[in-house]
């Protein structure tokens, strides 16, 4: 792939510009991340080996940070995000670092963690690669993103309204990755032992508004690069609104929202790590393992599937 | 960590932190020009500036040294 193949989704500089403007009052809108935080060092816990340097990619206001400091021999963290006025409120050392060009050192850090910023990244497997290439070998790299189905309700009702009003789609809402993606990705950027899985948090709003003014308020914003630069039709947040409420509110009038946070982990590899072994260099037969007798294939494991009856 | 920062003591770069900043966009090395509070890359002709202490990494903000 060239660099002119590439898609550029994200407008980086307005991703900038978002985190900055969500610095102002940032400790008060920051809950998502903080809970992901939690999660992040939780995860840590279980995980056999000591780190005493590590990275925290797009590290907001140093929550993460804060959080694994002594947990499985964690001395300390960098902390790097794109937005001056979010990294200085880290405790640690600070940088103001795009996750697309890395300012480090090959084989600085012990373990690279990110809690809910690689969604923003044009070049996701760019950025995999190049957190791979900052650890030592056998490092440990653990990140928290934004899962496909993230506000699935407010895609719906901005997709309802925007409908009506217009008649067509256009990219309001960034897209996310999905799973599957996200292990192969993993794969691709040379982590060994990749493991994905997903966890949804469910946030009760008192109504959408609150629940946009808070996205905006996270910086959480559209960056989409294709998004509608003319102002949308008047009418179509308060359609949505109308459509989120009909469609989702609860009993009690509260709406819900999803955030799907998808979890990545992965080993830089080294020469200790289990390596699937050389074919044909087994002494131990499966048979005698499994305990079982083995008996050839026969005919059938390599006869030709019978052919399709009809026009041949 | 210090909970409070005293104003002034942030604004020394974290020497351990200087041993691993690189240059994001030729990954060479970073001379630290003290009085000008940059970070200097002799062969991405860029110099980054420190604020508050933090080195801004991004290509954006360097200040070209060719002209």
């Amino acid at each position: 792939m060239t660099a002119d193949d590439r898609m550029f989704v994200f407008d980086r500089r307005a991703v900038r510009r978002h985190r900055e403007r969500a610095a102002h009052g940032w400790p008060r809108h920051s809950f998502l991340v903080e809970e992901v935080a939690e999660r992040l060092a939780d995860r840590l816990l279980d995980v056999n080996r000591s780190f005493p340097l590590a990275l925290d990619l797009g590290a907001h206001g140093g929550e993460t940070g804060r959080r694994i400091l002594g947990v499985k021999g964690v001395e300390r963290v960098v902390a790097m995000d794109l937005a001056h006025g979010l990294v200085a409120r880290a405790d640690g050392p600070a940088v103001v670092g795009d996750e697309e060009a890395l300012p480090f050192a090959d084989a600085a850090f012990d373990l690279v963690v990110s809690t809910l910023s690689l969604h923003w990244t044009n070049d996701l497997p760019g950025a995999l690669i190049q957190a791979r290439i900052a650890l030592k070998p056998d490092g440990f790299f653990l990140g928290a993103m934004l899962g496909g189905e993230t506000l699935f309700e407010l895609r719906r009702a901005l997709m309802e309204a925007e409908m009506e009003s217009l008649g067509g789609l256009s990219p309001r809402l960034s897209p996310f990755a999905e799973v599957r993606d996200a292990g192969a990705l993993l794969q691709r950027a040379g982590f060994a032992l990749p493991v994905v899985d997903s966890e949804t948090i469910t946030v009760a709003y008192r109504d959408p508004l609150a629940l946009m003014r808070d996205l905006r308020a996270m910086g959480e914003t559209n960056a989409v690069l294709a998004r509608v630069r003319r102002p949308p039709p008047r009418d179509l947040f308060p359609r949505a609104v109308e459509h989120y409420v009909r469609l989702f509110a609860e009993p009690d009038g509260r709406v819900p929202a999803t955030f799907q946070i998808l979890w990545l982990a992965g080993w830089a590899p080294a020469e200790t790590q289990q390596q699937p072994a050389r074919r044909g260099s087994a002494d131990v037969r499966l048979a005698d393992a499994l305990g079982t007798v083995e008996r050839p294939a026969g005919e059938r494991a390599g006869a030709p599937l019978p052919s399709r009856p009809g026009k041949a | 960590m210090d909970d409070a920062k005293p104003a002034g003591a942030t604004h020394r770069v974290d020497p351990k932190l200087l041993e691993i900043l690189v240059c994001p966009l030729s990954k060479g090395p970073l001379r630290y020009d003290a009085d000008r509070q940059e970070l200097v890359s002799e062969k991405a002709k860029l110099a980054y500036p420190i604020r508050d202490g933090i080195p801004i990494m991004l290509v954006d903000e360097a200040r070209s040294l060719d002209a």
